[in-house]
């Protein structure tokens, strides 16, 4: 029986929609138009958030929170989080940070969950925009904690450990693991439930300082001055007590030498209807010259 | 010292292809460095584990063989990766990106404090000039991955800090026996040396591992669909025209991730290299996150109803139509025209 009560911290990072690069996203030499692409909740970060989700049902009284290193805009996903269940959200943003690697992002990271100490640390398996799997395992490394990669479903829960099943290429594997630890998901655990109209209310005002100090004080004082949950936490490297030195691009022993732009070699191809008479053609054709056969 | 280090994974107590691919790669760079190829191989009942390796190119066999260490547990194979790495101190470390891989190294990186890049589409040694300080570095590893959803190609380097790793998935590199094999040296790890409890915390309770029935790598014909093809449904019938011409199911991202295929079957940067006689995309609108995986192929026959889908650019034949309709006609008229 689950009787203590979980702190659980979910990773989630905004990231371009690179999965949805149509043609408008594309610029007439081939290569990606950034500016046209939305910034979405990294996809498996929402499976992870699901996870904890699930957690805190399982044990009364646990809290989550949703922890996001990266611009101030990045805070929409921080509200998209509490509309879905999350209790709070931490804004980890400095320039400082910028051109961080994986390995300086896990840094800063467990910086700052060194300071909250949580439970449970649940995070997507990856995000698309690098596709790396990196930033989960690394955390876990510098917190000098067990990881529990891929995961699909908690399986059981007590009060000293947590049983969890994970997905492998070819099967599964169930694990058990003592606190704290972190579980990366992937994308074949649950979806995340949807946004909670009641909560979409309460928590719709909910921002960071730096949003509070760029919109008029009345505001303040009237939406969410008072109200300690409408409270977006924004933490700076000094909050967190962090080395510039192994932070952005200083901190960073992965060097980007070069970018290229893939662009599509169009090919002579030959256009066919799906008439049968076309079809009939192409398959004699693929036999005759033996391609199939 | 200042060797190259491919970890090397086991799958069903022998080596994994992405192991033996990564050797060979590995090879070819120690011959460019002038430098060993060393495996690394941490496991249970691991005698005569070595013989392939040789073959593969390696010169030396690190060995740690205990019955804890198999099946893969991150911590003590962590330990005893890391251990390795700072008393031989490689300039190149390669691992598999598997699901071994990619929980493993990440690890092995944030303890050494070096980079890694994951998922690498070609590894070259170069040399680099730093701009701003002006340092010269000389053979570098070129780590040489898509990012951005495929959209680029980047090349990236770690200047200052050993080893410089990198993941590669399979099928990525070509596996070829050594022209000379390696020395083929084993050296035993003390597993007492490098792991202790804390390490064992994390306990396997249950596993089902299934044995690999699916081999779209070695396929001559691959029937690809994408997530036009709508539904788990309709890929029975790519299923059916991939037996009738003898081949296999491939599938792209977008129909992986809506749960139409299974991950095994999916091809693209972030699935299999495929490089079959016959590429038929159905449904596949060809972002380049799944045409790096395919464009290789000797034939590409796509079907869209999109006559501008991108992946028409890359193909011999474009059909335009409906995905189950044209498939079905090309069983119905394979069928009267092979016999």
């Amino acid at each position: 029986m689950m009787e203590k009560s979980l702190k659980i911290v979910v990773l989630a990072k905004q990231v371009p929609d690179t999965r949805n690069v149509g043609k408008d996203a594309m610029k007439a030499d081939g290569t990606v138009n950034r500016a046209a692409l939305p910034a979405i909740f990294n996809p498996e970060d929402l499976n992870a958030l699901e996870l904890a989700l699930v957690l805190k049902d399982m044990a009364a009284g646990s809290e989550v929170t949703v922890l996001t290193m990266g611009p101030p805009r990045a805070a929409d996903i921080l509200r998209d989080s509490m509309y879905r269940g999350a209790d709070s959200g931490i804004l980890l943003t400095d320039r400082k940070f910028a051109g961080s690697d994986t390995l300086a992002t896990s840094y800063a990271l467990s910086r700052a969950l060194a300071k909250i100490n949580p439970d449970v640390i649940v995070a997507g398996r990856q995000a698309i925009d690098g596709d790396t799997a990196q930033v989960g395992p690394q955390v876990a490394e510098k917190l000098n904690i067990p990881q529990v990669t891929y995961a699909e479903e908690i399986i059981n829960l007590t009060d000293s450990s947590i049983t969890i099943k994970r997905r492998l290429e070819h099967g599964f594997e169930v694990v058990e693991s003592p606190f704290p630890l972190v579980v990366t998901v992937n994308a074949s655990a649950p979806n995340c439930r949807s946004q909670h109209a009641k909560r979409v209310m309460k928590y719709k005002h909910a921002k960071t300082p730096s949003e509070l100090q760029a919109l008029n004080s009345d505001y303040i004082t009237t939406a969410s001055g008072n109200k300690d949950y409408l409270k977006i936490q924004e933490w700076s490297v000094a909050d967190v007590d962090a080395n510039d030195v192994e932070l952005g691009l200083v901190g960073s022993p992965t060097k980007v030498k070069t970018i290229e732009n893939v662009v599509f070699q169009a090919k002579d191809s030959k256009k066919l209807s799906s008439s049968d008479a076309d079809i009939n053609e192409l398959m004699v054709e693929l036999i005759s010259s033996h391609t199939l056969g | 010292m200042n060797n190259i280090i491919v970890y090397c994974e086991l799958e069903n107590g022998i080596v994994a292809d992405v192991s033996l691919e990564l050797l060979t790669k590995g090879r070819e760079l120690a011959n460019t460095l002038g430098c060993k190829l060393e495996a690394l191989v941490i496991g249970s009942n691991l005698s005569g584990i070595e013989k392939d390796l040789a073959l593969h190119g390696a010169d030396t066999i690190w060995v740690a063989d205990n019955k804890e260490l198999a099946p893969f547990r991150t911590l003590p194979h962590t330990s005893i990766t890391c251990g390795l790495f700072e008393q031989e101190k490689p300039q190149i470390a390669l691992f598999g990106a598997t699901s071994i891989g990619r929980d493993l190294a990440p690890r092995v990186s944030s303890a050494l404090h070096s980079g890694l890049t994951a998922d690498c589409t070609s590894l070259v040694i170069g040399n680099h000039k730093d701009n701003k300080s002006g340092t010269e570095y000389t053979n570098l590893l070129y780590q040489i991955r898509p990012a951005f959803g495929g959209n680029i190609i980047a090349t990236i380097i770690n200047p200052d800090h050993r080893p410089q790793m990198a993941t590669v998935r399979e099928g990525v590199m070509k596996r070829e026996l050594a022209a000379t094999p390696g020395l083929g040296e084993v050296k035993v790890l003390d597993y007492s040396k490098f792991v202790n409890d804390t390490d064992l915390v994390v306990k396997i309770i249950e596993r089902q591992i299934e044995d690999r029935k699916i081999n779209i790598k070695g396929s001559p014909v691959i029937v690809a669909g994408g997530y036009g093809v709508g539904s788990k449904e309709n890929f029975k019938l790519l299923a059916e025209l991939a037996e009738v011409l003898g081949g296999e199911v491939g599938a792209s991202r977008a129909a992986v991730d809506a749960g139409f295929s299974d991950h095994a079957r999916q091809i693209g940067q972030t699935g299999t290299t495929v490089r079959p006689k016959l590429y038929i995309a159905c449904g596949i609108s060809g972002q380049i996150q799944h045409t790096a995986g395919m464009d290789e192929s000797s034939m590409i026959i796509s079907i869209n109803t999109d006559p501008d889908a991108p992946i028409n650019k890359l193909a011999d034949y474009a059909i335009t139509g409906d995905v189950m309709s044209v498939v079905s006609k090309m069983i119905k008229y394979y069928k009267q025209n092979s016999k």
